[in-house]
Formats: C-alpha cells, structure tokens, sequence
C-alpha cells in the first residue's frame, strides 16, 4: 500500500497550519513522509504540544521545598510528605473520547492517568473525578442524551477502577446546560513512592535497548491526541476509531509487572504511550534524555495484521509502555513480563544523534530531531477579549422565595443533591485506605505502607467562572482548601484541569488567561505549588463553548488520625458555631439558578488573608480536640451546608441566625466564601470561643445538634422547620429518581 | 516462635483485595499471612487459604470461571478435602463456586449495577470454623463492593445448604430482619455466604477484611478471622 501524497489538503485535515508545516519544512530541509506529517500533526496538537496555553501555563508556582518533580519535567509531579515518602498526583481529561463513547472514554481516560502515575515510579493508591454533563432533569431527547452519557461515563469509570481495584474516593458532578453535547471527565489519580523511587522518562545511555512493553498496538485510537484539539460537531460521530478501548485486567497486570520491573537497577527510563501512543513516548524520551532512539516498526508486537507504520505510529491503544533497560539487564524484563503474561519485544535502541528515526524493516519512514516534535513545537499567544465585568445582581428584580419549599427544591437540585448513585457504584473501599468515606467535605486516605494520612479534594463552581473567570478560579483553590482544612488536613499541592473552549475565540482565550492567574494567585496565597495538570480545550458543541471550568484538585496531609474530621453533626446537645459571617451575596448563586433560573450577577467576592486565617483558626481548633464536625458552605449556602451535616445522622439542628434586616432568602442561600459550619460539645464550647476568639476571626454561635431530627431555622422574625428525614429524602432520591425513574 | 496460624493469601492475575487481606491478618498477634501466586502447585505449611477479592483474569468471562483452572486450585482443592480452612471473599468466593468447592453461583447483581456500600449481615450459624466467636443471630455491619454477587442454587442445592446449615450470613436490615429492601443484589434468600458440607470451606461476597480497623470504618469484620485462629489453635493443640 502506497502513501498518499503530501498536498495543502492532507495537512489541513491534519490539524497542521500552513505556517506550522512551513516550520515542519525547515526543520526537516525536505518534504516529510505521511508517517512524519502524522508525527507532527499530533505533537504539535494543543493535547500533546499545549501551544496555546504554554505561555500562560508558565505564571504557575510550581516550586517549593516539598517538590520533587515539578511541573511539566516527568509525567507527574511528585511531593515529598515526609519521612522519605513522597507522592505522584495528576488530573487529566478525556472530555471528547467521552462525548462520542461515554463508557470507553470515560473509561480510557482513568486507565491513562493511572499510567501517568506509576510511569513515575508510584504506587497509585486512590484515584478522584471531577465531572460536568447537560441537564439530565426532563424528557427532552437532549436530556436522554445526557443521561445516557452520565450513566455510561459513571459505568466507565467504575469498570476501570473496579477492576484495577483503585479506589475512587472523592468527586464532583455538576449538571448544566453548557455541557449538553459537551461532558468533562477529569479523571484524577495519586500514588505513593519513596524518593529513591522516583523513575524517569528519559532515554539515558546511548546504545541501551528500547523495550515496548503491554499490550498489543491495535488501530483503535488513532490520533486521538488530534481528535482531542478539535471542536466537535455533528460528525464527530464519524470519529469513534479515534476512542481508545480500555482493558483494565491487562493494565494491573502492567502496573504490578512495571512495578516489580522498576524495584530492579535494570531500568534507565520509563514511559507511558498515552497520547500520541509511540510517537510521542518515543521523542519525549529522547528529548528529556538529550538522546535519540531508533526503534523497528516491524518489531512492534501488533494486535492486528497488516497495519501501516503510520497506524502504528498514531495508534492509542491503552496499556503500553515504553522502558529503557539498561544494556545487559534484558534477561529482568523477560522474567518479569513472562511472569505476569504479558507481551515484551526489543524494539530499538538509545542512539547518540538526537534523531527521532523509525525504520519499516530496512525502509526509514520517520527522521525527525526528536527535540523538534516535544520541545520545539510552535508556540502561540492568542488574543484576548477584553473583560467585561458582570453586573452586580439588582436584588429587588429577584422574587423572595420562601424558604421551605426552596431549601429542598436546592437539595434536589442534581448538582446539590447527593451523588451516592454515582460513587455507589465505584469501588471506593478496596486498598483499606478509606478514612472517610465520599459524600463529606474531602476524602481522607491512610496509606498503611508509609504511616501517613491524606486528604484530598476537587472543586470548580463553573459559574463564578462564567461571570467572572479569574474570581472563579479563586474561589476554586480556596473551596478545595476550605474542604482540605474541614477534614483537619493541610494543602501541600495542587493538579489543575483547564477545561475552556477554542482558544481562537478572544473570549474564551481571556477565560483561558484569567483562570490561570486566578489559579496562580490562589496558589501563592496558600503556599503549595502547582504539581502538573492538563488543558483541555476545543471543549465546545454546536451550541457555543461550555463554561469556563478549571478544576482544581488539592491533596494534602493530616498529621494524627485523631485530627479527621467529618461532615456530619454527632451528638444532641453540640453546640452548633459559624465561622466566617453570616454573608449577603446572592450572585452567581445555585439559589438563583436552581429556584430562578437566572445565571447572572456578581460572584462572591474572595478576600485571600480572611480565608486563610479561617483555615488556621480551624485547624487550630481540631487539633485541639475541640471540633466534631466540620462543613464549608458552598452551593445553596448556609442553609444546605447545615441540612447536609443532618443527613446520615439520627439528629437535628436548632439555629437561630440572630437579628438581621436581610431577606430570609439572602441570608438562607447567599454563597459568601469563608464560611464553616462547626460543632462541639456543649463542655467544650467555652474553650472553642476562648480559642477562636484569640485567633480574630469573625465566628459566632448559631445553635445546637438536636435529638429530634428536625432542622428549624430562624432569622430574625422568620422561621422555618422541616424533617430531617423528608430533606434528606429529597436530597438522596433526587438523581436515582433521573436515572431510574 | 511458630505463627498460630499461617496464612496463604492466593494471588491471581487480576486479584486486587490480596494485600488488604494480608494486612488485615498480620493484624492478629500470631498470625502470618503470606502472598502466593497463583502459578504455584504447592500449599504445604500453611493452615489456611485466603482467595481474595479482585478481578481475577478481568473477569471478563464469567466471574471466577478462568481462575478456576490456574496451577494453584489442584492444591486448594486438596487442601479444602484435607480440612484446611479455606475462605473465598467476593471475587474468591465465585471462584470457589465456579470450582465446585462450593454448591451454586453467583449471578450479575439484580439492579444490574455494581454496588460498593455498608450493609448488614445477619449471623445464622456459629457452629463452623469461620463464624465460633461470633453469636447466632448478631448483626454485623460489612461492606460489599460487588457487580456479580446475586446467589443462585437449583431447588434441591438450595434446601439441602438451608437445612444443613450451611448458609451462613444473610443480608439483614440493621435490627437483624431478613427483608427484600436489605437485599442488595438479589440473591436467593438474601444469601450472603455460605459454607461447604464439611464446614471448613467458606464464601462470602461481603468483604470482612475491609473491617478490621475502626480508623477504616469499623472492625466487625475481625470475627471470622478470630475463629478462624481459634479453630486452627484448637486443631494444633490436640
């Protein structure tokens, strides 16, 4: 089968610019093959190059004393926790394989960020997902669709994670018309490793052979990385090839033999093949190496017959990896890998002259400087729209609602209500690790191996990011600590997903940009640096570009198990205490969306130095003993932070918000950041007010954990009660109801 | 000095619950627990067979049904008709049907969905190896974490492993009431584990290993591994 010719269509269609394959011209002096116009079209792609974000990605802190792998130099970052130990974490997103084939995509996209961690040497230990869909409330078929989509990333996730038998202990689902045609699935994964550990992908030492190891390369996701750095639109159906297949089964398999592999001296390098499969394993090796590699397509172990070198080039296929073993120590390979059932071939070999080269048996069909396809790729600084700040919400155009009916119409809401129906079905208790379980602030995870407790969390608010994108991206870091500190951890790292529309489009450029500076203020102001993370852009359907949504995922560290705190209220007669004020900004809130169907107005506004204070305050407070239970206010505010504290128990709540002028519909639902909702005991509440009160922060006393599981509110003249019972029926039926009917 | 018991957890390719049961019988003063592969032919030495939970050979067939044929279930079978005590949890548990050490099968869970949750189990007999310490009729609170877990017997099976007592744990509310809305995946009189004929082979889908530390949500599951001890310290020392 001969190639097609290199004509200005056939680089269109791969994604190449007419200035970019000019660049491809100069760097090659001559006219590439297809199989190089291939290679360049996918390493140059914004998944694999990210030439439109490199620039901003580059005003992230991203060191510190605890880093040990920053940002951007391996396939993770790694942070030291102590003691010699140290950990791998990284979010990565499969938002488009898991538009066009929910289960598969969602699926794929779990087992390549698990690669992405033991690649670093790490035992992965538990993994998260942060996850956007259209509205699933409705019989519209676009409804349908999005359930369908729902059910089928949910089921993905779990097939994966199940099988490779990670826990998935935390998350976050939110539902929204902008992600109709358009889901994000950002799939988060962290492992453990001492610092002797920490292995690297880079092809050291010329003439040391170049192993592929795994599972056989097939057709299945090709170019996926490509696929991934463009629009979708109503053929994107067309582009199902482009979705990888998951085999969990073969890819713990791979994790125990890579581990057992790297526990040897025999391994100079290691690299997963995720996107951009072989090629880009292939170059990013001998990049960071300062090396070339020169491998035999013929060599390659193939699921199918008859593959062209540049199917296998592109080819995604999950559960590959590429190691350089050190010259003389192929015989540990063999072992291992004939051990485990799992297919090994030498492939090529570490060579001296920095070239990318490909052979077909005797025929070179790639020779591209292996620098020039990862490191040299074009770079580009879009423009920015100006920003236009939105206006201040006019509270008297927005109808009072009365509370009682709008507290559980809030609960119900699918992003507000409980996601039991989603990790219900993950396996979020296997490895022994699960301190507390998901459904409370943030995950808590004991790694018995190293003695040391971890807690971890995910959050963006998408539509503080719409109105205002650098204020939402605050608010991320913040919330993600707010929930780190309510579980008595401290934030030492964050991964960030970048999950934004075509970048080509002023306004979604500037969301692009705000973001990234929102997210690096946030980060300087708690101190932790950004570990790596992932942009995902293109994320956009016929009906315009999602909301802007850079997740965030914070990891932190929890000195004594005594200091782990939950969610949930724990005994009648506790008192019940504020941290923070009582707050009056409705704008952007869940209130307005879910009760008026309104996304407008300003949202809160985030004053770094109150919130960290906040933090410490608690922190201190915990570790004092003093707290038994802990919840930041977020969406639905005050009054659904306090109604989720109920649920799960036998108890309720007495609170009385004191004298106020405000509408109880403000003062119930306002999303004014820096709030905690905390209890103790009634003998200990002396000692907590004496404490916080020495640490300056606003606090006050709001009431008691009752024994009658009724939740009554007061604020001023108004009050409001219902049964502890009827929300949270409300609160746990409200997405089985949807999706079971 | 010599363990109490020595324990082989069974590692096979896919198994992912095999070092949390390792570490949850290390747990027990006297007990060692050690990995073993599943291409291994030989249990001489130990006292008792762990078959952990996981996905064994991606269980892309039915559950447990290419598991059955790996080197090591020629020992575990002569070590289940030797009278070691032999326990299954989840994934081992299908195995040990698929094998035939045990009566029945485990089907995809009724609602179709995998389900990992707290639930209760109802202990109905304490007159075996795995369950001496525990009290008839005790409610203990056990995860599971299961897709295929809906335990099927023909008629006859069922009423024979009923009437020789060799059912178990059974899905119960959290007062001890055998009812339908306790019952997670369907199975057959909310069968949740059940023993051999000779009592000393055990299956459960429930998973007591995930259970022995009150840091990681309760220690209700250390039962049956105390009895288990107890019932090998009882054989050593006659």
């Amino acid at each position: 089968m001969s190639n097609p010719a290199i004509t200005p269509e056939l680089i269109a269609k791969h994604g190449l610019s007419p200035e970019e394959y000019e660049k491809v011209l100069s760097i090659l002096g001559r006219e590439p093959s297809f199989e190089e116009l291939g290679v360049f079209s996918v390493m140059w792609s914004e998944h694999c190059s990210y030439k439109n974000s490199r620039p901003e990605l580059r005003k992230f802190p991203t060191t510190g004393p605890s880093v040990l792998v920053k940002a951007g130099e391996e396939n993770a970052g790694v942070i030291d926790i102590g003691d010699g130990w140290a950990v791998a974490f990284k979010i990565e997103s499969h938002n488009h394989p898991s538009a066009v084939e929910p289960f598969q995509g969602a699926a794929t996209g779990v087992g390549g960020i698990i690669r992405d961690i033991f690649t670093m040497g790490a035992r992965p230990v538990f993994l998260m997902d942060s996850l956007r869909f259209g509205s699933i409330e409705g019989d519209s078929e676009q409804a349908k669709t999005n359930r369908r989509l729902f059910a089928g990333v949910v089921a993905g996730i779990a097939h994966y994670g199940n099988c490779i038998g990670l826990p998935t202990i935390a998350g976050e689902v939110y539902f929204d018309e902008s992600y109709s045609g358009n889901p994000l699935v950002n799939a988060f994964c962290l492992g453990i490793l001492r610092h002797d550990q920490i292995a690297r992908g880079a092809a050291e030492g010329i003439g040391n052979p170049v192993f592929y190891v795994g599972a056989e390369t097939g057709r299945d996701g090709l170019a996926g990385a490509a696929f991934a750095s463009r629009e979708l639109t109503e053929e994107s159906k067309a582009d199902r090839p482009a979705v990888q297949v998951g085999d969990p089964f073969r890819e713990k398999l791979l994790l125990e033999a890579c581990l057992e592999l790297l526990a040897t001296d025999a391994v100079a390098g290691i690299q997963d093949m995720g996107a951009a499969g072989l090629t880009c394993s292939t170059c990013e090796t001998a990049s960071r190496g300062g090396t070339g590699v020169e491998i035999d397509i013929q060599l390659v172990p193939q699921r199918a017959k008859g593959q062209t070198p540049y199917e296998v080039l592109l080819s995604e296929s999950q559960e590959r990896m590429l190691v350089i073993v050190k010259k003389g120590r192929e015989d540990v390979v063999k072992r291992i890998f004939e051990k485990w059932d799992l297919p090994y071939a030498e492939i090529g070999k570490v060579t001296d002259d920095g070239m990318m080269r490909v052979r077909n048996g005797n025929d070179v069909v790639v020779n591209v400087p292996a620098r020039s396809l990862a490191d040299d790729g074009p770079l580009y600084s879009r423009e920015a729209a100006p920003f236009t700040p939105p206006a201040p919400l006019d509270l008297s155009s927005v109808p009072q609602a009365d509370p009682t009916t709008a507290l559980p119409q809030l609960l119900a809401h699918p992003s507000i209500a409980s996601k039991r129906w989603v990790w219900r079905q993950y396996d979020h208790m296997v490895r022994t690790g699960t301190a507390v379980l998901p459904g409370s602030d943030a995950a808590v995870f004991i790694v018995r191996e190293a003695n040391k407790i971890l807690a971890a969390a995910t959050d963006c608010n998408a539509i503080y990011c719409k109105l205002d994108p650098s204020v939402g991206a605050r608010i991320a870091v913040a919330e993600c600590a707010r929930n780190l500190a309510c579980s008595g951890a401290v934030p030492i790292g964050v991964t960030d997903n970048l999950n934004f529309g075509n970048p080509h489009k002023p306004e979604n450029f500037y969301q692009l940009r705000a973001a990234v500076e929102g997210i690096s203020e946030g980060c300087r102001a708690f101190g932790v640096p950004v570990t790596g993370g992932n942009v995902s852009l293109y994320n956009e359907s016929p009906a315009g570009a999602i909301d802007p949504t850079p997740t965030i995922s914070m990891v932190g560290t929890i000195a004594d198990a005594a200091h782990i705190t939950t969610q949930a209220f724990k005994e009648a007669g506790d008192q019940i205490y504020l941290l923070g004020e009582i707050g009056s900004e409705l704008g952007a809130s869940h209130y307005l969306l879910a009760i008026h169907g309104r996304k407008e107005g300003a949202p809160p506004s985030l004053d770094f130095d109150k919130e960290i204070a906040i933090h410490y305050a608690l922190l201190g407070v915990i570790r004092k003993g003093l707290v038994r239970s802990a919840h930041d206010c977020s969406e639905g505010g005050l009054a659904v932070a306090i109604a989720e504290s109920t649920f799960g128990t036998n108890l309720g709540a007495s609170i009385d918000l004191g004298v106020t002028d405000q509408r109880p519909d403000v003062v119930l639902f306002n999303e004014t950041q820096g709030r905690i909702v905390i209890s103790a005991k009634a003998s200990d509440a002396a000692a907590l007010e004496k404490e916080l009160s020495a640490t300056g922060v606003p606090f006050c006393k709001i009431g008691e954990v009752t024994a009658q599981a009724e939740l009554s509110i007061k604020t001023g003249a108004n009050s409001y009660s219902w049964t502890v019972a009827s929300l949270n029926e409300t609160f746990e039926r409200a997405i089985p109801v949807l999706m079971e009917g | 000095m010599a363990p109490i018991m020595k324990v082989a957890v069974i590692q096979f390719p896919g198994s992912n619950c095999d070092t949390d049961c390792q570490a949850a019988l290390l747990s027990f003063p006297g007990v060692d627990a050690e990995i073993v592969w599943h291409k291994e032919t030989s249990l001489a030495g130990y006292d008792a067979v762990v078959l952990p939970g996981g996905f064994s050979y991606g269980d892309y067939l039915r559950c447990g049904s290419i598991a059955r044929f790996s080197p090591i279930m020629g020992a575990v079978r002569a070590a289940a008709d030797a009278g070691v005590l032999v326990l299954g949890i989840c994934n081992g548990f299908q195995i040990l049907c698929e094998a035939g050490l045990l009566p029945g099968t485990l089907l995809r869970n009724n609602g179709l969905l995998f389900r990992c949750e707290h639930l209760h189990l109802r202990v109905e007999n304490t007159d075996t190896p795995f369950t001496s310490v525990l009290h008839k009729g005790q409610v203990l609170d056990i995860p599971i974490a299961h897709g295929e877990g809906n335990y099927f017997a023909d008629p006859e099976t069922l009423a024979q492993i009923e009437a020789n007592g060799q059912v178990l744990v059974r899905y119960c509310d959290a007062s001890g009431n055998v009812t339908p809305e306790a019952n997670p995946n369907g199975s057959l009189g909310n069968i949740a584990g059940i023993c051999s004929h000779g009592r000393n082979v055990f299956g459960l889908m429930p998973h007591p290993e995930r259970v022995c530390d009150p840091l990681l949500g309760g220690s209700e599951g250390r039962g049956i591994f105390q009895s288990m001890i107890e019932a090998v310290a009882q054989a050593k020392a006659k």
